[in-house]
C-alpha cells in the first residue's frame, strides 16, 4: 500500500510516500526556519504564506522520488492537528484536492501519532510500550496497548519542555530555536546550579515547567542585579539536568508500572543529547528508541506511516468534511 | 477606567478570575501582559475553569492560538512572537469573533485590536505576590466597576 503523507502543521512544508507502513520512498521537507528565525519563532501568518509557495513543488517532488505516479497513491494521509491553524488548512485543503482529483481515500492523522511512529521507521514497535512526546508544543507520556492505540498517562499542567527551552534561552539572550543552542552549552557546562525538579514526586504522571521556568528567570535576575557573573555554560547545563531528571524519572515510573517492552522518544526535544544521554544511561533493561535525526523534527514520512496504521486498524477514511483543529486529542484518535 | 489591585496568593488569582468569568459576554477581549513567569497563563486557566472548560488547558506559546470549544469558546492566545511586526489577520476571525479571546502579550498587536476591551497588567512584587493594573473602556468600564467592588484586595 502507497500512502502519501502531508505535513504542514507549523513551519515544515512536507510530503513523503511510503509502503506499507514502513518502508520511505521519499520524504520531502522545505523547511522555513530561516525565514522565522528573525522573528524568534513561527510567526503564523508567514507559515501559511509559504506553505502556500512552496506546497505543490513539494507535492510533485514527492512522487517524482519515489518513483511513482499520483494514480499509484492508495491512501493520502494529512496533520489535521494540532499546531498552527492557518497552516494546517493549507495541507489539509491540498491533500482534499488530490484526493478529489485522483479518487484516492483520504485520512486525517494526529500529529504526535505521526512523531511517535517516526520510531517504527527503523524499529519495528512492540506492546505495550511507552512513548515519551517532547517538543515545542508537548510534554505527554502515552501508552500503546497496541498498534494505534493511545492511552495519554500524562502531560504538562503548564509550558511545554521545548518552549521551556526557548525561554531560558530567550533570557540568558541566546537565539532562537531555544533548544539546540542551550543543549550544546550544557556539554561543555557542569550542572553546579540547583533548580528544582518540578513535580519529581507527584506520584502522576504529569509535568510542570512554568516553575521551574519561573526559577530560572529569577536566578538569572538577582545575579545580575548583584553584578554577580553568570557562568551561561553551568546555568545551561543546570537547566537541563533538572529538565531530563524529571523526563527520565517519570518515564521510568511508568515503565516498571506498565510492565512496558520498549520506550520511545518522539518530538523534537528528542534531538536533546543530554536527554538521549541520560535516558540510555539511566534505563537498560528494555530497548530505549529515539528516532534519526532527520525524522525527529517535522517530516510527513511520520505522518504517511501513522496514517497507514490508523487505515490498518480502524479500516475507516475521511471524506472531503475534514478540516484542521488547533487542539486534537490523541487519545480520541484510537 | 483604571484600578491597581494585588494578588498574594492562587486563591486570591482565582477569585478574580471567577469575578471576570461572571463579567463574559461573546466577543469578550482580554489583554494580559507581565513578564515571563508573571502568572499569565495560569489566571487564564482559572478562568477557563470557571467557563466550564474541562479540558487541561496549557500554554499556547507554541502555536500561537490555542481554541477550546465550551458553551463559550475560549482562544487563547500568546502574541509574544509577534512583537516587531504588531498583527497577524489569522486571529482576526478570532478575536472579531463569538467566543471569548485572551490575549497574552496583547500590547504586542494593539493596532489590531479593538479599543474597548478588558486589560490585565501583572507586575511580580515577590514570588506569590502581584500587583495588577486593571483598565476597561467602552462596555468594559461597568467590569472594571465590579471587580474593584467585588474583588478585595
Amino acid at each position: 500500500m502507497y500512502v502519501l503523507g502531508v505535513e504542514t502543521s507549523c513551519d515544515e512544508t512536507s510530503v513523503s510516500v511510503t509502503l506499507d507502513g514502513k518502508v520511505v520512498l521519499s520524504n520531502v521537507v522545505l523547511s522555513q526556519i530561516d525565514i522565522h528565525k528573525e522573528y524568534g519563532g513561527v510567526v503564523p501568518e508567514i507559515a501559511s504564506r509559504e506553505h502556500i509557495k512552496g506546497i505543490t513543488v513539494v507535492f510533485d517532488q514527492a512522487i517524482k522520488d519515489a518513483n511513482l505516479e499520483y494514480e499509484d497513491i492508495d491512501l493520502i494521509a494529512v496533520t489535521e492537528g494540532p499546531g498552527l491553524i492557518g497552516s494546517l488548512l493549507i495541507g489539509v485543503n491540498a491533500a482534499k484536492v488530490v484526493s478529489l482529483n485522483y479518487n484516492i481515500p483520504i485520512i486525517g492523522v494526529h500529529h504526535i501519532s505521526g512523531h511517535i511512529y517516526a520510531s517504527h521507521i527503523e524499529n519495528d514497535m512492540q506492546f505495550p510500550l511507552i512513548a515519551l512526546v517532547v517538543s515545542g508544543g508537548h510534554t505527554e507520556l502515552i501508552l500503546m496497548k497496541e498498534h494505534f492505540s493511545f492511552e495519554k498517562l500524562g502531560e504538562t499542567q503548564d509550558d511545554a519542555v521545548g518552549e521551556a527551552y526557548d525561554k531560558v534561552a530567550r533570557v540568558l539572550g541566546l537565539p532562537y530555536p531555544g533548544g539546540p543552542v542551550v543543549d550544546k552549552l550544557a556539554r561543555s557546562g557542569k550542572a553546579e546550579y540547583h533548580f528544582p525538579r518540578p513535580m519529581i514526586d507527584s506520584k502522576d504522571f504529569n509535568f510542570s515547567f512554568s516553575g521551574l521556568k519561573s526559577h530560572v528567570i529569577n536566578l538569572n535576575h538577582n545575579m545580575k542585579q548583584r553584578n554577580e557573573e553568570i557562568n551561561i555554560e553551568n546555568f545551561c547545563a543546570s537547566f537541563q539536568d533538572a529538565v531530563t531528571d524529571v523526563l527520565v524519572q517519570k518515564t521510568i515510573e511508568a515503565k516498571n508500572q506498565y510492565n512496558v517492552k520498549q520506550i520511545l522518544v518522539a518530538g523534537g526535544v528528542a534531538a536533546n543529547s543530554g536527554l538521549r544521554k541520560k535516558m540510555k544511561e539511566s534505563i537498560t533493561d528494555i530497548p530505549v528508541y529515539f528516532p534519526n535525526m532527520k525524522y525527529c523534527t517535522d517530516n510527513a514520512a511520520m505522518i504517511s506511516i501513522a496514517g497507514y496504521h490508523k487505515y490498518q486498524k480502524t479500516k475507516k477514511v475521511d471524506d472531503l468534511m475534514l478540516n484542521g483543529s488547533s487542539r486534537l486529542n490523541l487519545v480520541e484518535e484510537n | 477606567m483604571e484600578i491597581k489591585k494585588w494578588i498574594k496568593s492562587l486563591d486570591d488569582t482565582e477569585a478574580l478570575a471567577k469575578v471576570i468569568t461572571e463579567n463574559l459576554f461573546p466577543g469578550f477581549i482580554l489583554g494580559l501582559t507581565g513578564d515571563l513567569g508573571s502568572g499569565k497563563t495560569t489566571f487564564t486557566k482559572y478562568l477557563a475553569k470557571h467557563m466550564g472548560i474541562q479540558d487541561n488547558l496549557n500554554s499556547p506559546t507554541f502555536t500561537i492560538l490555542k481554541i477550546y470549544n465550551n458553551s463559550l469558546d475560549l482562544y487563547h492566545m500568546d502574541v509574544y512572537r509577534l512583537e516587531n511586526i504588531g498583527y497577524d489577520y489569522e486571529l482576526d476571525d478570532y478575536i472579531y469573533g463569538n467566543g471569548v479571546s485572551v490575549i497574552e502579550w496583547y500590547e504586542y498587536i494593539d493596532s489590531m485590536l479593538p479599543e474597548d476591551k478588558l486589560e490585565i497588567n501583572i507586575k511580580v512584587l515577590g514570588e506569590f505576590k502581584r500587583q495588577l493594573v486593571i483598565k476597561g473602556k467602552g462596555r468594559y468600564e461597568q467590569i472594571v466597576k465590579d471587580i474593584d467592588n467585588r474583588y478585595g484586595n
